[in-house]
């Protein structure tokens, strides 16, 4: 955030910024929940799991807008917007029938199957979004900066929580692997942010060239 | 059966994700010429070797650290040890796996290389803001 107002960027790319405005929010608040109620509370775990959920529907809007960037050109802003919206409530619903046998524990497992599936929703989203640079020959160095390591980060966390669905077992693991994840895309961004000027461009073509 | 499906999509999407990220942030550092200073001190001219490598990371570590270039150059030094392994297995079996992998380490030591150039002037600020002072 502090790099991007240092270069001026902070408007245009407004929602990568709020994401991260609310990353710090949300990992001062869990350090204060953490600091009163201590690690093995139930308050600590709750809140851990809503905030999760929340940054991750804001990672999710951050997207979104990066979409609205990569498709500006043909003017379908309102589309992307609807789009969105309509996904994530149909992966809340999905969540909902999956988890609403388990009433007593519905709340909590609602939100962890809510998160999980939105980081699937995600990667294959990015995924969707970076056939579209290559076809729309998007040149601009710092979008396609962002939207890969979006990439790197969606495919992490769908991948962590896929392991911990196969190996239960090895919980403490899977649920200290977000911690170092989540200091990617921040540092990522800082980088793009300072180093790669609005004007730069690449051709994405090249980064996918397999040898032959 | 789910989580295993997703699992292997995720891992697969992250490797194309991580590979196509580290050629971004050398696609862009391939760009800067190196001063002569530089150029002198890592024996690199125009094209680097993937063996220097490690020596120019080694250099790179004698600069004080800054915190924004940590996360590319880690990045890279991973990417590098991908295409060292594939280098050292896939590669023999496959002449044009090894001459792409040959290029593209060559094109991390270049990387590396223009990070110890931004350290150097980054020490060179402060050392002249300190004298000012």
């Amino acid at each position: 955030m502090v790099c991007a107002l240092k270069r001026g960027a902070f408007r245009r790319y407004l929602p990568l910024n709020l994401w991260m405005i609310l990353e710090l929010l949300s990992g001062v608040s869990r350090f204060y929940v953490l600091h009163s109620f201590g690690f093995e509370s139930r308050e600590y775990a709750y809140f851990y799991y809503y905030s999760e959920a929340l940054t991750t529907i804001g990672l999710y809007f951050a997207l979104s807008s990066l979409y609205a960037h990569v498709l500006e050109e043909l003017k379908v802003e309102s589309y992307v917007r609807m789009a969105a919206v309509l996904l994530l409530a149909g992966t809340a619903i999905f969540s909902y029938l999956i988890v609403r046998q388990s009433a007593h524990l519905m709340s909590t497992r609602f939100v962890v199957e809510m998160s999980q599936n939105l980081y699937f929703v995600g990667l294959v989203l990015t995924y969707v979004l970076w056939g579209a640079i290559l076809k729309l020959r998007e040149t601009r160095t710092r979008l396609i900066q962002f939207v890969l390591s979006l990439g790197v980060l969606f495919s992490l966390f769908a991948a962590n929580y896929a392991m911990r669905n196969l190996y239960p077992d090895l919980r403490w693991l899977w649920g200290s692997l977000p911690q170092l994840f989540d200091c990617f895309l921040p540092l990522a961004w800082c980088y793009t942010f300072l180093r790669i000027p609005e004007e730069a461009r690449i051709t994405p073509a090249r980064l996918a060239v397999a040898p032959r | 059966m789910m989580a295993g499906i997703i699992l292997v999509c995720s891992v697969v999407l992250f490797l194309q994700f991580f590979v196509f990220y580290c050629r971004s942030l050398i696609a862009v550092s391939a760009k800067q010429a190196l001063s002569p200073e530089v150029q002198e001190v890592t024996g690199i001219q125009r094209t680097a070797s993937g063996d220097d490598f490690q020596r120019v990371m080694q250099l790179l570590q004698l600069c004080p650290e800054r915190r924004e270039d940590r996360n590319g150059i880690q990045a890279i030094g991973v990417y590098f040890g991908l295409l060292n392994f594939l280098h050292a297995t896939l590669a023999r079996l496959v002449p044009s796996m090894h001459s792409w992998t040959e290029l593209e380490r060559g094109q991390c030591t270049y990387f590396a290389a223009v990070a110890l150039e931004r350290r150097i002037s980054f020490s060179r600020d402060m050392l002249a803001r300190q004298m000012d002072a």
